[in-house]
Parts: structure tokens; C-alpha cells; sequence
């Protein structure tokens, strides 16, 4: 089996030995023209090659550089019958470039080099591998606070990473320079491809060989009808097996030539022109689009603008001036889980009703609801509802009885039945001696509490049917004035000093709905009224997505036409035999060798037996009967009158024909054996 | 309420039951394949034949001779015409069609030229021993009943859960070994020569079966809300169907590379006379197997292409955005990377055959990565695995 890409010439060479060896100058020519009626119009057209493709004359040296077309088939009849010319040289990837090309000819050459299908092999691998370190590390686009852990834990690797921009493989320039040049390589196929196919389209399909009988699929048979009649039905029965058909002039007068299949082609542009849509699309996105996250508590509202976000993430055209005008107000957030049975505990459904209004009058709302999966639809923007938990209510008193804060603080869930970690954060608090100060509790919080001995508190069950909150407090500077982030679930307790009990221990407390705290040192209160729930919702703004989706679309038939359907021709010729009788031969021509071109040219040649009957051999050979067979056509070299007899004992040297005959047929399908 | 549930319990339980039958059924089939290749290697009738086809010559006037015969034989009355075609085989060999002109497709004679065609499946894992014929019927019947079992789990364990039995990674690999069973059945039925496939696959099925009930059961379990969605039909059965498919190429692609070692070696002349020249000998030829594995591929790459598209839709719809390079939709894409690098490759002169035939397995590796390692191990958005 060959590796290097010489295969083909050096294939194409051999057969052009093997028939100069027959030492007939009509070989060379034969070659020539099967190697015209191959090419003509089509082969460059499935030469993946741009416009640097030396396209020599036409029956000449291989533009081809070995690595013709989406299908090896046609590469390698083209290149194989295009060697008589000489152009024996390697294929143009591996062109050594001599000295003097000139900065024009260097630039082609590079351009030669990008646009060639190995390039894009290689293009392709390394697309694959430069996506990996994606998954592998954690991304900032993703979650930046595994990002920050992870530059925590990592003291080396982490700022190697950040350096190679590994935090954000996919907007990184070299995952774009793949990309980028993967494109670009395509776009120099694609483009000179397309022009091919519509001269291919408006041309003629290429003329009968003077020698079918080298082509892959044969047959052939003699009949008393006259010859244009034959090739009027052969015609007509193309025709309506939906082949292109032209008639031969000049010197291919007498013969019919046809061609099918040519969705095949266009579902391949199609296809490939489709990814571009899909990379325009996604830049679309990407540039014009944002989105954001908010949690919003039951019965609070939610304004479109920069700061009620809890994050946000624009885009290059997309910012805070862009938000579209809507807001909507969380009226309740309803969860349903499972009660009883093996699955109990499961989420079953989760809902949001809002109500939502559109532009800045906030009195005409509309009442929405929105769920995983079914995202509601305001203006330019998507809401989903990305994820819920429980807010307690607490009400916090100071030494004097007076309120320093009351209202609900969002718990983060931790597990599947949403035990949460809660952090209430006093900022306004006036201690016991006057002086402004800051609190802060910390704690679990569960919908369905129990203690045991193992794991301490936590939740069985994620609806709310038994609430309790666990806290302790501290006092000091909460650190939310430092102008630094902080998470609102977790309290940052460097500059805090934690309450203590009468005994030195931290001070903890219990409370369930109702019960209050009455905090060491006489601290004031804390009152536990009640639970609300929230919801978090993902505004985003998704431009594009249309054009992503019709691409994809048109993408995938693109695939099925590309893949499923087969080009192939056919050639019908019909001369006056010596005799009288009209020789007809038929032969079929295929991008892969696949048994189906020799079924299809068999039903089709038993069609023609209507009009143009065979008539039984007039030398009887070893192999007829009584029934008028027509006869086996072999690879014998013969013209095409002596192949119509049965004359299978020329093959009775089974070197020469197989050599001699058009060669070796590499396709797609069966790599080359060397 | 608590009937059903009790009754959604007992499935479950049946649907246990039935897979781990199914499991020891495979195993039996897998034996008896093993068995049927180690009798037909033995085989007398098998070592003849591989040096029979293998011997050149055989004239072709001779083959033409006996076909028409044949045909004259098999009842085909007088002064039908038939109609011979011609078309030459990789080897360089021709086959020579003949058609009868009837009204319905007559008989269709393929006579084949003795030269460099490989032993084909008619040697087959059997080799034309007798016993190991017998053993190789009980082996598909063994993966048919074996194929039904598993059929019966999984459908079961859809219906003790009320929804499409493929919501984590357990029953997503039961689903795709079924599949890949089943497929291969089907094409037995459809009289496809393929039974050589049989060991690889149930080797397979059996690894990802015995990987599904220990590491990765869960128990018949409501789908959490995200995973609510007609998608779950769409998107969900056409990454099984593409990976059961994909399976199936890649043994093929395998098979291909050790066979097509085999004939080089042969081709040099230094095969060995071993028990593996003996299994390689009665495999299908390496173009036969190279076609099979592309002819897989190329089929199913638009139905993967789908798959991944789907999943972006139904992105679009649960996490607001239809990529956003979560792990497991960047591995599909490397994935589906690899296997456009395939074709291309097949395309490519100079990376037909084998370079293609790594390209393929390195793709479906990548997809086996997807499926098993980054659902399981690294945490995303698409972390269903429910392990």
C-alpha cells in the first residue's frame, strides 16, 4: 500500500509504461482520450486545488497533483491517463521550490500549500486538539470561580495557563488562528470549485472514449437495428432515467454521452458553503449578543438594566446601552417534587409566574410563565429559568430595639434536597455602644430539616415541610465597603470576630419560623418570620440563532447529498458493424466502484433490448446455448467488434488484459495497493 | 397510586433481571462464536479453499463457461435474452453480471475471476467445517434471543419510569449495545454475510453491558426538569443510534488494519502458519472491510451531524445558549472533527487505507471519551450520567 501522495503519477506511469509496452502509438492516444473524457470539464472540477491548479492542456499533465476531488476515483483515472504527457513529477504538495519563484511565486505557492486537502487534514486535526484543553480546564466563560480556585490551588500552573490564555481556549487567538486558516483554506476550495461545477453544468457531458471497452463496467452486443435508431431510444431511455445526455459529433459521432448524479456535487458545495454560514452566524452571536444572570425573590421585580444584574456579560456591540426594555416581577415560584415512592425527593416541575412588561410603562403587564425548557420570549431577549432555592426571612434588632435589617436572604442550595448555606449580612447596625458597626450570620437552611449524629443538619426533602435554620454570628466589618466582589452566599469573616456563648464556645442557634435569637452580649435579636423562595433567571440576548439553525439545516442535506448519492455516466455508441448489423456498445463510468453501476448499466442495456434486440453470435463459442445470449464482454483488449464475440479465449492471458486495460481502478473505496 | 408505583418498582426489577439474562445469554452466543472460530480454523475444508481462491488463473472463459451454464440450468426457459455485463473487480479480476430478461429481476450470475480475490465470507469464521457451521447458528440465534432480552429491559425500565429509557448514562448504554445488536440481527435477517462481525460485537456489548450494571446503575429514576423535553426523543436517540453505528465501523475499521496486515505479510510471504493467519484467512478481504467501515461511516455521519445539532437546539432552549463549549458538546465536536478528517482522508491520496483507518479509530475514540469519561468525570452543564 503506497503512503506518499506519488501513488497516483507513479500509478498513471506504469499504466502509460504498460501501454507504451504495447507499442501501439494508438495506446497513448486512447489513454489520452479516455483521460480527455474523464477530465473534460469535470476532473478540475473536483480538483480540490484553487486557481493555482496548473490546468495544462486538457489532455495533458495532471493539475491534479494527485490529490484530486472528493473522490480518489476520479483523481485516479485523471491522473492515472494524464501521465502521457510526461508530467511525472510528485504531487504539488511535496513541489520543492526552486530557487528564483519570486515573491508571486512563493505566495502562490503557500496559497497552493493551504488550499491543499492534506493542509486541511492537518488543519482539521489540530481544530480537534486545540479544542481539548477546553474541556479539560476550567473555562472563564464557563465559571469563573472554578477559575479563581483553580489559580488558587495552583500556584505554578496557574499563571502559565492564564499566560497561554488557557482560561479561555475559544476566544483565544491561537484556537482562532485554526480556525481562521481552516476557513480561509476552504474558502480556496470552495469558491473556484463552484465556478467548475456551473462551466460543468452548462457544458456538454464529455464525449465517448474511443475505447469503451477499457472502462470499468462494459457491455456490448450486435443487433439488426439501424444505429440511430438505437441511440434515439438509448436516448430516450436515459433521458428518463434522469441522465443528462449529448450527442457525439465529430469524431465521437455515433455515441451518446450522459451523466448523472450531480446532486452529489451540489450537496457538497452546499454543505461546505453552509459551514460559512454557521461561522458567520456564531460570530453574530458572539459579537452582538450578552446575557445575564439575576435572582430574584418571590414578589420582587426585575428591571432590564446593567446594575440589577448579578452578572453580566457582554459583547463587543452588545453592552449595558444596548438591554432591551422589559421588566417583570416574580409573583410566585412553584416547585413539585415527588412525595412518596423510590423517587422521592425528585424535582418533578419547577415554574415561574411573572409578570412581565414590555418598554417603560410598567402598568401594562402581561402575565408569563416561565419553566425549564420553555423560556419566555420578551422583545429581543430570552428569560430562562436557570435555578431556585429558598430565601429565609430574618428581622435583625438592635441593642435598642431598633430594626437594623428584615428581609429575605437567598440561600444557595448545596445538595439535591436543598440543604443551603445562607449568609445574612447587617451592613447598618448600631452596637450596644453606639458605634456603627456590621453583622453577619452564617448558616444552613433547609426546607425539610432534621440533626442526626452523622452529617449534623441537613435536609431530607426539598419541599418546604419543615423549615429550620441553623446560624451563628459574627460582628466586625463585613467587607463589602472594600470596593472588592464578594459572593452574596458567603461570608467573608477575616475582619469579624464570631459571637460566643457563656461558656467561650460559638454561640449557635436553632430557629424555625416564628422563634427568635436573642444574641449573646446583648446584641439585640433575630427573628426568623418566614420563607420565600427565588428563582434565577438568565436574560439573554441570542442574535443569529435563526440563521444558525437554517445553516445547520442546510448543512445536513448538504451531508446526505455529499455522501448518498453517486455521479456516474454512461456512454451509448452505435456504429454500422462489417456485416451490417449495428454494433452497440454500452459502458458506465462510476465515482466508486460499486456493484450498482454494473446493475444499473445491466437494466439499462436489458431496456434497449426492446428497440435494439441482440442477435445471437454467428460463431457459436463454448459458452452459448440455445438461448440468444449476447455476449460477455471482457476486459479483453480488443476493438470493440472482436469483443463482441465470446471470444473469452483471448482472455486466455490473464496478465495482459488487466494490465493493459485502463489500469488498475483505485476509487474511494479500495486503497492502492502497491 | 401506590400499586403503580409498587408495579413501577417490579418493572424496574424486570427490566434488572431481564438485562442481566441478557448479559449471560451474550455470553453463552460469545463462547460458541469463539468456539465456531476455533473449529473452523481447524477445519481441513477451510485451509483447501484459502488455497484454492488464493491459487491465480482459472480462465475466465472457463468461469464464463460454468456461470452460463448455471444459469442455463436454473430453470430459465428458451429464447430469453440475457444480457451479460462486464465490470472489473479491485484485483484487477472481472466479474461478469448476467441478467435475465424477465419481468421480474431474473437471476443475476456473478462470476468472479480466481485471481486475487480473497477468501469472502462464504469461508467465513466457520471455514466450512460442519461443526463449527452448527456452532456459528447457535452463536446468532444465541444473539437474537440475547438481543430480545436486552430489547425487554430496556423497554421495561421505560416504562417503570414513565419516559424514554435513555435519561443517564446506565440506561444510555444499554440502549446504544441494543441497538448495535439489533442492527447487526437485522442485517443476518437481510442476508448480509456478516456474521464474522459477531465476536467483536458481542465482545462489546458484553464490555458495555458488565460496565453499565456494575459502575454505572442507578436506579429507575423520574428525570430531573431540565431533561423534561420531546428532545430527549430526538436528540438523546440519535447520539445512541450514531454511537452504535460508529461502534460497528470501528470494529470493522480494526478487522480492516489486522487483515490488511495479514495480506501484506502474506503478500511478502512472511505469514506465519498460526492459529491468527488462520482467523485472518477467514475473514472478509481488507476492501471488503474497508468498504463496510466507510459505507457505516459515511451513512451515519449525517445522523451524528443531527445529533449534535439537536442537542444545540434543545441548548438553546434549557441554558439559553445553543454552544457554549460545555465539555460533553466539545467533544462531540472533536468527535465529529475526527470523523470529517475521515472522509476527507478517504479522499486524500496517500491517506486512503490505513492512515484513514487510524483517523477513524482515533474519531471514535473521541466519541467513547465523550460518552464515558467527561460525562462522568469532569462537571458541566451536560453532566446527566447520574453516577
Amino acid at each position: 500500500m503506497s503512503d506518499t501522495e506519488t501513488t497516483k503519477p507513479a500509478a498513471g506511469g506504469a499504466d502509460a509504461a504498460g501501454a507504451a509496452a504495447a507499442a501501439e502509438p494508438d495506446e497513448a492516444r486512447d489513454a489520452r482520450e479516455l483521460a480527455a473524457a474523464e477530465r473534460m470539464s469535470t476532473a478540475a472540477a473536483e480538483d480540490l486545488y484553487s486557481g493555482g491548479v496548473r490546468r495544462s492542456a486538457e489532455d495533458g499533465a495532471s493539475g491534479t497533483d494527485g490529490e484530486a476531488g472528493a473522490d480518489g476515483a476520479r483523481a485516479a483515472e485523471s491522473a492515472a491517463s494524464a501521465r502521457p504527457d510526461g508530467e511525472a513529477g510528485e504531487a504539488g504538495a511535496g513541489d520543492s521550490a526552486p530557487v528564483g519563484l519570486g515573491v508571486i511565486g512563493w505566495l502562490r505557492w503557500l496559497w497552493r500549500q493551504l488550499t491543499s486537502m492534506r493542509v486541511a487534514l492537518v488543519l482539521l486535526f489540530l481544530l480537534s486538539l486545540a479544542a481539548i484543553p477546553g474541556s479539560l480546564i476550567p473555562q472563564t466563560s464557563a465559571n469563573a470561580n472554578n477559575v479563581t480556585a483553580f489559580l488558587a490551588k495552583h500556584g505554578t500552573l496557574g499563571p502559565i495557563y492564564q499566560k497561554l490564555g488557557l482560561f479561555h481556549v475559544y476566544s483565544s487567538p491561537w484556537f482562532a488562528a485554526v480556525y481562521i486558516l481552516l476557513f480561509v483554506s476552504l474558502a480556496g476550495c470552495i469558491v473556484p470549485r463552484c465556478w467548475q461545477f456551473v462551466k460543468v453544468l452548462r457544458s456538454q457531458p464529455p464525449a465517448a472514449p474511443r475505447h469503451l471497452v477499457r472502462l470499468p463496467v462494459y457491455a456490448t452486443w450486435r443487433t439488426a437495428t439501424a444505429a440511430e435508431e438505437v441511440l434515439e431510444a438509448a436516448h430516450g431511455l436515459l433521458r428518463r432515467r434522469r441522465f443528462r445526455v449529448g450527442r457525439g459529433t465529430g469524431a465521437a459521432a455515433g455515441s451518446l454521452s450522459s451523466e448523472r448524479g450531480y446532486l452529489r456535487e451540489v450537496g457538497n458545495l452546499l454543505f461546505h458553503v453552509s459551514l460559512f454560514g454557521l461561522l458567520i452566524a456564531f460570530a453574530v452571536g458572539k459579537l452582538y449578543g450578552g446575557q445575564g444572570d439575576v435572582v430574584v425573590i418571590q414578589g420582587q421585580g426585575f428591571t432590564n438594566t446593567l446594575t440589577q444584574y448579578d452578572d453580566f456579560t457582554p459583547s463587543s456591540f452588545y453592552g449595558a446601552g444596548n438591554l432591551d426594555d422589559f421588566g417583570f416581577t416574580l409573583d410566585s415560584f412553584h416547585a413539585t417534587y415527588q412525595t412518596s415512592g423510590p423517587q422521592q425527593g425528585s424535582p418533578t416541575s419547577f415554574v415561574a409566574n411573572v409578570h412581565y412588561w414590555k418598554g417603560s410603562d410598567s402598568s401594562k403587564t402581561t402575565a408569563g410563565k416561565i419553566q425549564v425548557n420553555k423560556p419566555l420570549k420578551i422583545g429581543g431577549s430570552n428569560v430562562y429559568l436557570t435555578n431556585h432555592g429558598y430565601a429565609p426571612i430574618v428581622t435583625v434588632k438592635d441593642a435598642k430595639g431598633n430594626v437594623a435589617f428584615s428581609g429575605p436572604t437567598a440561600c444557595l442550595q448545596q445538595d439535591s434536597d436543598w440543604t443551603s448555606t445562607c449568609a445574612i449580612k447587617v451592613p447598618d447596625y448600631v452596637g450596644k455602644d453606639g458605634k456603627s458597626t456590621q453583622l453577619g450570620f452564617s448558616g444552613l437552611f433547609g426546607p425539610t430539616m432534621v440533626v442526626d449524629a452523622v452529617r449534623g443538619p441537613h435536609s431530607v426533602f426539598p419541599g418546604l415541610d419543615d423549615p429550620a435554620l441553623f446560624l451563628t454570628g459574627y460582628e466586625g466589618d463585613l467587607g463589602i465597603d472594600s470596593g472588592l466582589p464578594q459572593s452574596v452566599y458567603e461570608l467573608d469573616t477575616t475582619h469579624m470576630k464570631q459571637f460566643t456563648a457563656t461558656d467561650g464556645s460559638p454561640a449557635k442557634q436553632m430557629l424555625t419560623p416564628g422563634k427568635s435569637w436573642t444574641l449573646p452580649n446583648g446584641a439585640g435579636t433575630l427573628t426568623f418570620d418566614g420563607v420565600d423562595q427565588w428563582a434565577q433567571f438568565t436574560v439573554a440576548h441570542n442574535p443569529g440563532t435563526e440563521w444558525a439553525l437554517l445553516s445547520a439545516v442546510l448543512a445536513i442535506l448538504g451531508l446526505i447529498g455529499s455522501l448518498f448519492v453517486q455521479r456516474r455516466r454512461v456512454w451509448v455508441r452505435a456504429l454500422p458493424g462489417p456485416d451490417g448489423t449495428t454494433v452497440v456498445e454500452l459502458a458506465g463510468l462510476g465515482r466508486s466502484e460499486s456493484a450498482r453501476i454494473a446493475e444499473e448499466l445491466a437494466s439499462f442495456a436489458l431496456a434497449l433490448q426492446d428497440t435494439a434486440p441482440a442477435e445471437p453470435e454467428p460463431e457459436p463459442s463454448a459458452a452459448d446455448d440455445a438461448t440468444a445470449t449476447a455476449t460477455a464482454a471482457t476486459a479483453a483488449d480488443a476493438e470493440p467488434g472482436a469483443a463482441a464475440d465470446a471470444e473469452a479465449p483471448s482472455d486466455s492471458e490473464p496478465g495482459a488484459p488487466a494490465v493493459s486495460g485502463s489500469g488498475p481502478v483505485p476509487s474511494a473505496d479500495h486503497p492502492v495497493k502497491e | 397510586m401506590a400499586l403503580a408505583l409498587a408495579g413501577s418498582q417490579n418493572l424496574a426489577q424486570i427490566s434488572n433481571y431481564l438485562i442481566y439474562s441478557a448479559m449471560a445469554v451474550y455470553l453463552l452466543a460469545f463462547l460458541a462464536y469463539c468456539v465456531e472460530w476455533t473449529f473452523g480454523g481447524r477445519s481441513r475444508v477451510a485451509r483447501q479453499s484459502a488455497a484454492l481462491t488464493a491459487k491465480p488463473g482459472g480462465t475466465l472463459a472457463a468461469a464464463v463457461a460454468v456461470a452460463e451454464s448455471e444459469a442455463a440450468e436454473k430453470a430459465v426457459p428458451a429464447a430469453r435474452p440475457t444480457v451479460s455485463v462486464a465490470m472489473k473487480t479491485a484485483g484487477g479480476g472481472t466479474a461478469v453480471l448476467t441478467r435475465t430478461a424477465v419481468a421480474k429481476a431474473g437471476a443475476v450470475d456473478v462470476v468472479s475471476r480466481g485471481d486475487a480475490e480473497p477468501p469472502k465470507d462464504g469461508v467465513g469464521a466457520a471455514g466450512g467445517s460442519e461443526r463449527a457451521d452448527m456452532l456459528g447458528r447457535i452463536a446468532v440465534s444465541l444473539t437474537v434471543l440475547a438481543a430480545l432480552l436486552q430489547l425487554g429491559g430496556v423497554v421495561s425500565r421505560g416504562v417503570s419510569a414513565g419516559r424514554p429509557p435513555w435519561g443517564n448514562l446506565y440506561e444510555f448504554t444499554c440502549a446504544l449495545t441494543l441497538i448495535a445488536a439489533l442492527v447487526y440481527v437485522g442485517a443476518l435477517f437481510a442476508g448480509k454475510p456478516v456474521r464474522w462481525l459477531g465476536l467483536p460485537l458481542t465482545t462489546g456489548i458484553l464490555l458495555g453491558l458488565g460496565l453499565a450494571v456494575s459502575v454505572l446503575y442507578t436506579s429507575s429514576e423520574q428525570l430531573v426538569p431540565a431533561l423534561h423535553s420531546y428532545w430527549l426523543w430526538i436528540h438523546v436517540s440519535a447520539a445512541m443510534v450514531s454511537g452504535g453505528a460508529l461502534y460497528a465501523g470501528a470494529i470493522a475499521t480494526i478487522l480492516y488494519l489486522l487483515k490488511d496486515h495479514y495480506e501484506v505479510k502474506l503478500g511478502r510471504g512472511t505469514a506465519k502458519d498460526s492459529w491468527w493467519s488462520s482467523v485472518c484467512e477467514r475473514l472478509p478481504a481488507s476492501a471488503t472491510l474497508d468498504k463496510f467501515a466507510y459505507r457505516i461511516n459515511a451513512f451515519i455521519f449525517p445522523l451524528w451531524t443531527f445529533a449534535i445539532i439537536a442537542g444545540a437546539i434543545w441548548a438553546e432552549y434549557a441554558w439559553g445558549h445553543y454552544w457554549e463549549w460545555d465539555p460533553t458538546e466539545t467533544w462531540a465536536f472533536i468527535t465529529w472533527v475526527g470523523y470529517a478528517c475521515y472522509l476527507h482522508a478517504r479522499a486524500t491520496a496517500g491517506w486512503k487505507g490505513r492512515k484513514a483507518a487510524y483517523l477513524c479509530l482515533i474519531a471514535f475514540a473521541a466519541f467513547i471519551t465523550n460518552s464515558y469519561i467527561v460525562s462522568i468525570f469532569i462537571n458541566g452543564k451536560h453532566s446527566y450520567a447520574g453516577v
